[in-house]
């Protein structure tokens, strides 16, 4: 779409040139609440499902499959299979946990913050994005289990529980507060998630046209009627969660970046490392939604619902939050000079000319180079341009997790324990795995469950019409 | 597929059985024609293997398990399996409580002295024994090692005739008929090849073989023996003597190419003399100075404070040169590289200063005129008598091997040769490649090999003979200073192992006789004493004789912790056991076996004078190509421990190499040469040649190769078999220690060799703090002055209090020859496992204790430092505080405590280790099947299993056992009664261990000294482990640097 098609634009080409454009509109023109009903839960309920959804489950549940495939190795044989070794204790495995958990954090941003900072623009992505949210939570919430030498005990060793033995888990630990973060993290945004599908859950009951579905839908929607009373509370309850889940967007990723912080270790012990992790996580989720929502919106026609406004939005966000990662690595540089420590200096020194220098110059070259192309208005409203970029930016912060976590063990202390790392071919498994679990829960999920906000968006409806009969702008 | 008819039947008859009776009823079962018609149709796949009689009986196998395990799983009724405690508990066993048992432990013509633990009748640990003087309580490598070898499940475990099973009796008939058809030829064709033999009965049961056979002959072949050193006595003094040498007295020692501190029978002892003048704690009123000149980097050069490189045929002008110049008498100096001329002055000054405190020692590896030339040197300066004392050879028939050994293979190779018994050795793998042992082999018309495995030799040998290992059987041997020590076994053979006293005595005329008996009347023979007892009185128990273990002695059931130093005290007194009517032989014997040696036997020295000083050799000019010297390796030595895991996954000390051998080279050759580490080339020399990679190892001279022996084998067992490159084929009887003109051809391909250690330098880091002896007496605290202090009392958590005790441990680098022994010894104390090859490339190589080694200064000649690191046991640790479920604690007495079963493996305190010493268990790498494998492990040290985390515990089980040893005796655990097994181990007494609560105990007052420092204290760690700097005495003549350093100030 060119910017000069666009509404706002109209209402100020007849005058003077203003030194901003205005920005696109939330919603498509000519909506009512009926058309985005049927629209969005036509998706579930009556058109036919795409070929290309049962092609790309397909593939998704293939990726699924070799998951299984790996975890069952990995747990017969150990993991002894992924390439991690003394000194680098930890890498794949966590790298993943890493950024999946970063990924993660765009979903809560969207619905809790944006919701109380009242930013309406949110309403169309928050949705997919907290289920983005859940389904990356999920794949991440699985490495910090199975990364154990033996998961059969982690699995409930490192919860809390009464024992006759009178054994706890070693609350100075951050794998601890890990374990805690992000249990609450996910607990509240299913709760969140759930929540805000009620409403829909209602109007796709009412919608069914199956005995099958009225009766799912009807059990999932929790006996929602549409009083005002439900209305009320469930916007008080709304709120409240949205509060609750606030924090959690900064706490997870800054005790998620304990588990480095903590730590003796040079490229570790940094206090930077809270707010830019979050930065960062804010950043890659935001590229992670870019990445989901550009083909939904194309190969579902929501064009109108994810208008270029949202896009725009994403990417200003995306840029910001870009930005400030890329102050993070000019601190640790700094930091790595200033402190006149030789450690902290050869581990600055390796990562820009050691072995995996290649890896530290390409994040370098997406994670703060090429994210300046986001200043362009051209850039930003190139729609494929932008899906291209937010994979850069998506393997961009992998390459991020990868260096702070190889390059940070493989050469520490004593050189003598250096040592390299290379991963093998089940940590690739692992990995892609991951992906194909994430890919095939979402998959299901768009096919499954409205993948925005009907209500929300009809409440959109409302303004978008005001809006329009005034002359000046949001 | 259908059922057939009578599978009802079957199913009906196998019903009537019970689960039980399966074991039973199954042949019968089988064979009866339902169920083979049953099997023929169930698996017709099988079918044609049924009629194959190998692969019916794995059939029936399996057949049979299955089937058996149907019965298991239908009824899970556990089978009756009687538990019989004892009826009359054995004398001084308490279950729990090892008991330790003096032994010695033969190799390559000198033993070693040591105490055996022993937990429930089985050896599973050895110590070197405090008392004996070729040991004083430390080890070497093999010897630490060589309790895996008793255990290791792939030692040969029959009698075989031609691949057939057979009894002794079988083969001493066979053998007896073979001499018999010799009588009228006096045993003419009859050969008996052994190792070179250090035990007074076997070599005198030999000679009374060859008295009863005039014409026999009994050859003796090493192949990495003494010979040269041999050939060099008899070169200067006309006959065979042995050199031993007083080191603790030489004030100044040149090293010609020797690596005395850690090599040889007095290895051991050499290393303790040495360190004696050199600890921070050792007799410093004159620091000793080494000079050496070698031609590859050995662990005695890093200990130089002089090191001079130089490739082999120059070592010889070399000491011709200081020969000369010591005022040698009819040495003339012959020409000379320019570095090794610049030594020539300093090194003659500093010896002629020190007459009578010097000594000169030639290398196994120089040739004979080499160790003349030392002797003379040693003779010039007085030193003969002083630090040089000169006795009998403690072989036994000392003989000049390679030529007896050209002899017999000419022999062999004539047909003259009937009868060849090979006693231990490997002749087919170890012999020089131009004899052609293995074709000779072939021509003699009977043949027989007593060895530990099947290996090269006995797969061309008609008969084989399991040997047994010598913690199995009886025997004896002399150590370095002639001391002869009872070798007394501490478990029946595991495999019905012979030893060669056995076979010799079942080829005589009396027959076959236990090793016991052989030992006991040689010694009753030689001592003159009766083993006739005093008639016992009726109430005693008869004198249980029962061989092959015939009642050893128990040196004592102390502590496990006190097998070292301080286990002389806790012994229970001879005397003072209730031992009636022993006869006077006995009484002698029980004393000899206590003690681990037999008293008066050392050698007195005796003179020796030099003849003249052997002639120059013809001037060849330099040799041309690269020349090449052949060591034994520093961990399967020459090749008989390659099928010992323990040994074969030991980082060698300099190359750090796991697994394999490579040809060493030095960086600059390699660079002109351009090649890597891991190149593969091809040595052509003489017409032969050798594929093997190369390995780049600094401090090698110039266009000089070191091939290690050992590697390469065929038939050595699953864990030496295919691993590294034979180099024996480049090997001659002309040249079996170093060749010339070696044409190095590059193959282009690349072989991966797995190093424990990548990195060479220290990168600038000050984790190894070094001074001259004059830096240090000018600045004492230079090393803990190095680094930043952090302030006491910041951390977050608080200090903990330490009521008792609180152990620390302090580790000399000044004397630390990187041998490894202390590695070994921590493997077989605390149960580390082997992990393969694979997972080193992979790092994920188990040694808690790992020694580092690093490099400064000039890559061809560097300064080698070695900082052994254990777990350093941190007072405020970085593992402890990130343990998600307390596994890693910190116990009242300041170890930092593994809890194995509270493990789920994050490893995320080995990510914050900042000395990364602690070992994941990445997979399964414990061998939880091998049921011998069982028997080695220590029963104080839990065998960890999958995805835990492992690391040093300060070998807390010892803590314990004196613990409670104290406890009993209502005391403190005493100072040094608590020593780790590193500790015991080390020759050099580089780690002391002990209570730093106690101000006076030996760590505490180390710690107190200005050497000390802790590594990294900067990050507050406050390690428990530190180390004292070195302190080097170079000679400032030699040392440009530091003698300005020395003007300036």
């Amino acid at each position: 779409m060119a910017p000069s098609e666009h509404p706002h634009d109209q209402t100020t080409a007849a005058g003077e040139r203003p030194w901003f454009r205005a920005a696109p509109p939330v919603l498509g023109p000519g909506h009512t609440f009926e058309s985005v009903t049927e629209k969005i839960s036509a998706i579930v309920m009556t058109r036919r499902t795409p070929v290309g959804w049962f092609l790309g489950f397909a593939i998704a549940f293939a990726f699924l499959m070799l998951l299984n495939v790996t975890i069952g190795h990995l747990l017969l044989t150990g993991i002894g299979i992924w390439g991690n070794n003394i000194p680098v204790g930890w890498a794949f495995d966590i790298i993943n946990f890493v950024w999946w958990i970063g990924i993660g954090h765009a979903g809560t941003l969207i619905s809790a913050i944006l919701l109380l900072f009242r930013q309406q623009w949110r309403t169309s992505i928050n949705r997919f994005a907290e289920a983005m949210t859940l389904f990356a939570v999920a794949c991440a919430a699985m490495f910090p289990l199975l990364h154990t030498g033996r998961p059969w005990l982690a699995a409930y060793w490192l919860f809390p529980y009464p024992n006759t033995m009178n054994l706890w888990p070693q609350f100075r630990s951050p794998l601890i507060w890990d374990v805690f973060a992000v249990s609450t993290y996910f607990t509240v945004s299913l709760l969140f998630w759930y929540t805000g599908l009620v409403p829909d859950m209602a109007t796709l009951r009412d919608r069914a046209k199956s005995r099958s579905a009225a009766v799912i839908f009807g059990v999932l929607s929790l006996g929602w009627r549409g009083s005002a009373r439900h209305w009320q509370r469930y916007e008080m309850a709304y709120l409240l969660l949205a509060a609750i889940s606030t924090p959690l967007v900064l706490s997870v990723h800054s005790v998620v970046s304990f588990d480095f912080a903590v730590s003796v270790l040079p490229g570790w012990h940094a206090t930077i490392f809270p707010p830019y992790f979050v930065a960062g996580a804010i950043y890659s989720g935001f590229a992670m939604v870019m990445t989901l929502a550009v083909p939904l919106r194309k190969f579902y026609g929501l064009e109108d619902f994810i208008t270029m406004r949202h896009i725009h939005n994403m990417t200003k966000v995306m840029l910001v939050t870009g930005m400030i990662v890329a102050y993070g690595y000019a601190n640790e540089a700094f930091f790595a000079w200033y402190s006149a420590n030789p450690y902290e200096q050869y581990m600055m020194a390796n990562r820009m000319g050691g072995p995996y220098a290649v890896m530290y110059w390409s994040l370098i070259a997406i994670n703060a180079v090429m994210i300046q192309l986001f200043w362009f208005r051209r850039v930003r409203d190139n729609v494929m341009l932008l899906f291209v970029l937010s994979l850069f930016v998506n393997v961009g912060m992998w390459l991020e997790r990868f260096i702070i976590i190889v390059t940070s063990l493989h050469r520490d202390f004593l050189p003598s324990s250096w040592d390299m790392y290379a991963p093998t071919r089940w940590d690739f498994a692992m990995f892609t795995g991951t992906i194909g679990l994430f890919l095939s829960l979402f998959f299901l999920f768009i096919r499954f469950l409205p993948a925005i906000a009907m209500f929300e968006m009809r409440t959109l409806v409302e303004e978008e019409t005001h809006e329009l009969e005034r002359p000046g702008m949001v | 597929m259908t059922v057939p008819p009578d599978i009802e039947a079957l199913r009906a008859r196998l019903e009537k059985t019970r689960g039980r009776e399966y074991w039973r009823s199954l042949e019968s079962l089988t064979e009866t024609a339902e169920f083979k018609e049953f099997l023929h149709r169930e698996f017709p796949q099988n079918a044609s293997e049924w009629l194959d009689p190998v692969g019916r009986r794995n059939f029936l196998k399996l057949m049979g398990a299955s089937l058996a395990l149907a019965g298991v799983s239908a009824c899970t009724r556990q089978p009756t399996e009687e538990l019989v405690p004892y009826v009359r508990q054995p004398e001084e066993l308490v279950p729990g409580k090892p008991l330790f048992y003096a032994t010695a432990m033969p190799m390559s013509g000198a033993g070693m002295g040591l105490l055996v633990e022993s937990h429930e009748g089985r050896p599973t640990k050895i110590e070197g024994n405090p008392d004996h003087p070729s040991s004083r309580g430390a080890t070497d490598l093999f010897a630490q090692a060589s309790i895996l070898t008793l255990y290791d499940p792939d030692r040969s475990q029959i009698i075989t005739n031609l691949g057939e099973i057979r009894a002794f009796s079988a083969f001493t008939a066979a053998a007896q008929a073979a001499m018999s058809s010799q009588q009228g030829s006096q045993g003419a064709g009859t050969r008996i090849l052994t190792e070179t033999v250090a035990s007074p009965t076997l070599a005198a049961q030999l000679d009374e073989f060859l008295v009863r056979f005039p014409s026999a002959k009994w050859v003796q072949w090493e192949p990495v023996g003494r010979h040269n050193a041999r050939e060099g006595s008899r070169l200067a003094f006309g006959e065979y003597v042995d050199a031993q040498y007083a080191v603790e007295k030489a004030t100044v020692i040149l090293s010609l190419d020797a690596d005395f501190l850690c090599t040889g029978g007095s290895g051991v002892r050499n290393a303790r003399a040495f360190a004696a003048r050199r600890r921070a704690d050792g007799d410093h009123t004159q620091p000793n100075r080494l000079y050496a000149v070698e031609s590859t980097a050995t662990n005695t050069g890093t200990k130089a404070d002089h090191r001079l490189p130089l490739r082999p045929s120059e070592v010889e002008p070399f000491a011709r040169a200081v020969a000369a110049a010591l005022g040698v008498a009819g040495v003339s100096a012959g020409e000379l590289s320019e570095p090794a001329r610049a030594w020539i002055g300093p090194l003659v000054t500093d010896l002629q200063a020190h007459r009578g405190q010097s000594l000169a020692i030639a290398g196994d590896g120089q040739p004979p005129a080499v160790h003349a030339l030392a002797h003379a040197m040693n003779e010039t300066l007085g030193n003969a008598g002083t630090t040089v004392l000169y006795t009998q050879t403690t072989e036994a028939r000392p003989m000049n091997q390679l030529a007896a050994l050209q002899e017999l293979v000419g022999e062999m190779n004539a047909g003259t040769v009937d009868f060849l018994l090979t006693l231990g050795g490997n002749p087919v793998y170890t012999a020089p490649a131009d004899l052609d042992f293995a074709a000779a082999l072939g021509k003699v018309r009977l043949r027989a090999h007593l060895g530990l495995y099947e290996d090269e030799t006995s797969a061309l040998c008609h008969w084989h003979i399991p040997e047994a290992h010598y913690l199995e059987a009886w025997s004896d041997v002399r150590c370095d200073d002639g001391t002869v020590t009872i070798v007394q076994p501490l478990i029946a053979p595991l495999y019905n192992g012979k030893s060669a006293h056995e076979v010799i005595a079942a080829l005589s005329e009396r027959g076959e006789r236990p090793g016991y008996e052989l030992v006991r009347e040689y010694w009753s023979r030689q001592t003159g004493l009766s083993t006739q007892a005093p008639p016992p009185p009726a109430t005693a128990a008869p004198p249980a004789a029962v061989p092959p273990v015939s009642q050893p002695a128990p040196t004592g059931n102390t502590a496990g912790a006190a097998a070292g130093a301080q286990a002389a005290p806790e012994r229970p007194p001879i005397a003072a056991a209730p031992v009636p009517q022993l006869s006077p032989f006995d009484r002698e014997w029980r004393r000899w076996l206590h003690d681990g040696m037999v008293p008066n036997t050392a050698f007195a020295p005796r003179t020796a004078t030099v003849l003249g000083a052997p002639a120059a050799p013809p001037s060849g000019g330099r040799p041309q190509g690269l020349e090449a010297v052949f060591r034994p390796d520093p961990s399967i030595y020459d090749g008989r421990f390659a099928n010992n895991a323990w040994l074969q996954e030991l980082p060698k000390s300099l190359t750090k190499l796991t697994w394999d051998n490579a040809a060493l080279i030095s960086p600059a050759t390699a660079a002109r040469l351009s090649l890597v580490s891991g190149d593969v080339v091809e040595l052509r020399q003489g017409g032969r040649s050798v594929r093997i990679p190369v390995w780049l190892a600094p401090g090698q001279a110039g266009d000089t190769l070191t091939l290690h022996l050992g590697y390469g084998r065929t038939r050595a067992g699953r864990a030496g078999n295919g691993t590294g490159f034979n180099v024996n084929p480049l090997r001659t009887t002309a040249a079996p220690d170093m060749i010339a003109g070696v044409e190095l051809v590059k193959t282009g391909d690349t072989y991966q060799l797995a190093s424990t250690q990548d990195h060479w330098s220290l990168e600038g880091r000050n984790l190894v703090r070094v001074a001259t002896t004059a830096q240090f007496a000018a600045d004492p605290q230079f090393a803990a002055k190095e680094e930043h202090q952090p302030l006491p009392g910041i951390s977050m958590y608080g200090d903990f209090k330490y009521d008792g005790y609180a152990w620390g441990m302090t580790i000399d680098q000044s004397v630390c020859t990187g041998c490894n022994s202390c590695v070994v010894a921590c493997q077989a104390e605390n149960n580390v496992p082997v992990v393969g090859k694979s997972q080193v490339l992979n790092g994920r190589e188990m040694h808690w204790l790992r020694v580092d080694r690093y490099y400064t200064g000039d890559l061809e000649n560097p300064e080698t430092y070695h900082q052994p690191m254990p777990c350093q046991q941190c007072e405020t640790a970085p593992c402890e505080v990130v343990c998600p479920v307390s596994a890693t604690t910190h116990s009242t007495e300041g170890l930092n405590d593994m809890v194995y079963n509270r493990c789920v493996g994050t490893r995320y305190c080995s990510n914050n280790c900042p000395y990364k010493v602690r070992r994941f268990n990445f997979l399964l790498y414990q061998d939880w099947n091998t049921p011998t494998l069982w028997l080695q492990r220590n029963p104080d040290v839990t065998v960890r299993s999958r995805g835990v985390m492992e690391k040093c515990t300060y070998c807390v089980q010892r803590i314990n056992h004196a613990r409670v040893a104290a406890k009993l005796d209502d005391r403190q655990i005493r100072d040094g009664e608590v020593l780790t097994a590193c500790q015991s181990a080390c020759p050099t007494e580089a780690i002391v261990f002990g209570n730093i609560n106690d101000p006076n105990s030996r760590v505490s007052r180390l710690k107190a000294h200005p050497l000390n420092y802790a590594l990294l204290a900067e990050l507050n760690t406050r390690p428990r482990t530190t180390y004292m700097a070195i302190v080097r005495n170079p000679n400032l003549e030699l040392e440009p640097a530091a003698a300005a350093a020395e003007d300036e100030r």
